[in-house]
């Protein structure tokens, strides 16, 4: 029907200027083609740092940038980690973290990255070259259908196909990725619309008219919610990722204590709520805590804020918070009843949301027993781990002891595996935005390129990477870039020369038959970060950790610590998938 | 077992009764939900750009939904177009398409057309032309129409609701169908009731302009 509609813009979209925030200065600011048409987009939206890889289609962008004072681009190692920098450094400014890359190849390599974003709905704004328009679809050198690729894994991709309009498209994909829920945007850019003479000037991000983000709940649901909270005798919260990405902790935390309900968060709303708060039960899920479990499975009302109620968090759906009414706080109403049925429904946005509540409810909830009762669990499933001598080095003890040498607000990432819950459940998360993890998708790799855009983006804190074996060499060529840039980032490597979670769930669940789950071989990764040009450090011994520890951290520059920790250890507690998060199993014996 | 935490084992624990249904509904034995799957129409108003198609249905086949039929076409307004699914959902199913459709740039406005919805569909089918006369006979009966008729083969256009065209082609089968094109269910809300909430505004602006 529509292809033969030729311009990706109609009119309409891109006279919809009155949102515009940034008003270009038309007297200082020129453009003669549609590459500079796409730079000068990105400065009107403010960006300061882009990560990216060269080649054929994209270098006329590149080309715009190379007189740019107030751009500085970091060339990464892979499209891969191009993108997890920038997914990191979105989630750390709230603003899209900008990544680049060739058509073909560069753009296909890129895309782990926005389906990581997108499952995670962190900002992220993708710049692809392509080959010119009149070879599309031609299987030209290096060409893809890179929209058709990507469009399942972003919230828009855009084909530009016009100089004139480039750089309105490139902020319409800005302004887009931090609107409301956010998310990867991708726009591919055709060879010769970046070449393509244009004077046009692109105003600054805005989104179409039609598409409204509602920020305030109807006043008559959230009374009815509260009625429902202020009735409850078992009350819990539930603080997922929205709260951090709403810029909500602070007005959780309130009505939180205010109300002194028990809080339990997802994985990606770690720090949203600190942990070392008496009302805080820490995380739910698969690997969550025994009490937040135990919580959310016997709580009568559940105030669920941001959360897409991920089937990790819930195991099976027919066992999760079986007796509770939810209120479900989302800024997407797609996510309303998506997974769990909400019984209360508030759609906004969700610092205004808490701040409604808080105005509206007057009654904390008769809720002493319950808390009494949360207490009780937490004492019953403590996350304490035995460090016998016969056996080799526990990880726990390494996060920990990291944990005691860092400030609060110092940023941890991680790869995917165990090491990932470990570095979550035993480090203490006490503010937002310090845990960042590739969580919806579970991505090994994420790790490293995402310690690189979190210090980028937050120099000034201290940068903590846990990573499996097996997860960083999957972007361990990024440590290039650290070395390149000097950052200063420390990687602790728990090493268990395997594929550790999964020879957990094999000897689980495959009868210990452990096919391609452990390396044989590994290589030497202090040496192998030695001949990157960052710093080395190898540690077997319990008594060697802090010190090594604090060596690395005292390094002014990336750093990596290779431990090698008990390749038996395993991870707990653990609710099998599809199972019943109250009958966590807590050893193996238990699964 | 060294490896592992301590606590009760989940035999010793106190585990709650209630369940929910697959839909993530709590059963309440008072008042249990119905979650039936039903047959809908909904509609959406879309920018007319390149992609729109493939964007709603890359959503339907990734989100695995239900779907019938989807007709698209052009509307008085060169700028949009109009979709309309035919879904068989349960009522959570059938609300996850419309926010989940809402949530795609290209799409304006969608609703769920209520039952009194008006709904047609057109049916071009090709029967064996041995018996011109009777081919003739049931085409009137349908109020169709002949498009193309030959020494071998007759084709025939019906239009209708959904039962109708089911009928006629029962009809037709006695002839033998050679070949069937059905375009699927397009509609709109009847009466003074516009389609989707977009509609409205969007007329207005396009007669504003075109008394300019
Ligand atoms: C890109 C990718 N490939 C495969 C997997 C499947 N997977 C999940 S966890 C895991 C083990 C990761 O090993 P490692 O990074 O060494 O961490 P460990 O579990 O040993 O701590 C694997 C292979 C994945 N999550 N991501």
């Amino acid at each position: 029907m529509s292809d033969h509609v030729s311009t990706v813009h109609t009119d309409e979209q891109s006279t919809t200027t009155a949102a515009a925030e940034t008003r270009p200065d038309e007297d200082s600011i020129s453009v003669t083609n549609g590459a500079e048409a796409v730079v000068t987009a990105l400065e009107n939206a403010g960006v300061e740092h882009l990560f990216g890889v060269q080649g054929g289609a994209i270098m006329p962008v590149y080309d715009a940038l190379y007189a740019k004072q107030d751009l500085t681009h970091i060339t990464m190692a892979h499209e891969q980690g191009a993108a997890h920098a920038a997914d990191a450094y979105g989630q750390l400014t709230g603003e899209p973290g900008v990544c680049m890359a060739t058509s073909g190849p560069g753009a296909t390599n890129l895309t782990t990255g926005l389906a990581d974003a997108d499952m995670d709905s962190d900002p992220v704004i993708a710049l692809t070259g392509q080959v010119p328009t009149d070879l599309v679809g031609h299987d030209a050198f290096q060409e893809t259908d890179t929209v058709g690729v990507t469009r399942p894994v972003t919230k828009a991709s855009y084909f530009a196909d016009n100089a004139a309009t480039v750089g309105d498209v490139v902020g319409e994909a800005y302004a887009l990725a931090r609107e409301g829920r956010p998310g990867p945007t991708l726009v591919d850019l055709p060879k010769d619309v970046t070449n393509g003479t244009t004077d046009s000037v692109p105003d600054g991000p805005t989104t179409p008219e039609y598409h409204e983000i509602s920020e305030t709940a109807a006043e008559s649901a959230v009374k009815d919610a509260i009625q429902a909270l202020s009735n409850a005798r078992m009350p819990l919260i539930l603080s997922g990722g929205g709260v951090i990405k709403g810029d909500a902790s602070e007005e959780l935390r309130t009505f939180a204590i205010e109300h002194q309900i028990p809080v339990v968060t997802t994985m990606p709303g770690i720090g949203s709520f600190p942990e070392d708060h008496e009302l805080a039960l820490e995380w739910a899920g698969m690997h969550g805590t025994g009490y937040a479990n135990m919580a959310i499975s016997h709580c009568d009302c559940l105030l669920a804020i941001g959360t897409r109620f991920d089937d990790r968090l819930t195991g099976g759906i027919e066992t999760f918070a079986p007796e509770a009414e939810i209120i479900h706080v989302d800024i997407d109403p797609s996510e309303i009843s998506k997974n769990v049925h909400a019984d209360y429904p508030l759609i906004g946005d969700a610092s205004c949301v808490l701040e409604q509540l808080r105005t509206a409810m007057d009654d904390a909830p008769a809720a002493s027993q319950w808390r009494k009762q949360c207490q009780t669990w937490k004492e019953a499933y403590p996350m304490a781990y035995a460090t016998p001598e016969d056996e080799p080095l526990k990880p726990q003890f390494v996060v920990e002891a990291m944990d005691e040498l860092t400030p609060d607000d110092a940023i941890v990432t991680t790869g995917v595996g165990q090491h990932q819950m470990w570095a979550a459940q035993y480090w203490t998360y006490t503010e937002p935005n310090t845990w960042i993890s590739s969580h919806g998708l579970g991505t090994m790799g994420y790790g490293l390129p995402a310690a690189i855009g979190a210090k980028v983006a937050a120099p000034d804190r201290d940068v903590v990477c846990f990573d499996g074996d097996g997860s960083l060499l999957m972007t361990i060529q990024e440590l290039s870039v650290a070395v390149r840039e000097g950052l200063d980032i420390t990687v602790i490597v728990l090493n268990n020369e395997a594929v550790g979670m999964v020879r957990q769930w094999q000897d689980a669940f495959f009868d210990q038959r452990r096919m391609a789950s452990e390396y044989q071989w590994v290589p030497d990764f202090a040496t192998l970060a030695e001949a990157f040009g960052a710093k080395g450090f190898t540690v077997r011994e319990y008594e060697a950790v802090p010190d090594t520890l604090e060596a690395a951290q005292a390094y002014d520059g990336p750093s990596v610590v290779d431990v090698f920790i008990d390749p038996e250890e395993n991870v707990y507690p653990m609710v099998s998938s599809g199972g019943n998060n109250a009958e966590f199993a807590l050893s193996e014996d238990q699964l | 077992m060294s490896r592992g935490l301590d606590g009760p084992h989940p035999e010793a624990r106190d585990i709650p009764d209630g369940r929910r249904s697959p839909e993530g509904i709590r059963l309440d034995p008072q008042n249990g939900a119905d979650h039936e799957r039903h047959r809908t129409v909904i509609s959406a108003l879309v920018q007319h750009e390149p992609g729109v198609l493939s964007k709603v249905s890359g959503l339907v086949s990734r989100r695995q939904f239900n779907i019938e039929s989807l007709t698209v076409g052009s509307t008085t307004n060169p700028e949009t177009a109009r979709i309309t699914l035919v879904i068989e959902e349960s009522q959570p199913g059938i609300r996850q398409v419309e926010t989940q459709l809402k949530k795609l740039l290209p799409v304006i406005s969608v609703r769920e057309l209520g039952g009194d919805a008006v709904r047609r569909e057109l049916v071009v089918l090709k029967v064996h032309g041995e018996e011109p006369d009777k081919v003739h006979a049931i085409t009137e009966m349908y109020s169709g129409t002949i498009l193309d008729a030959g020494p071998r083969t007759i084709t025939v256009e019906i239009t209708g609701d959904e039962q109708k065209i089911d009928d006629a082609i029962d009809a037709f089968a006695q002839f033998g169908i050679r070949e069937i094109a059905r375009t699927g269910q397009t509609a709109l809300a009847r009466g003074e009731v516009w389609t989707t909430d977009a509609e409205e505004e969007r007329y207005e602006r396009t007669q504003t302009n075109d008394s300019q």
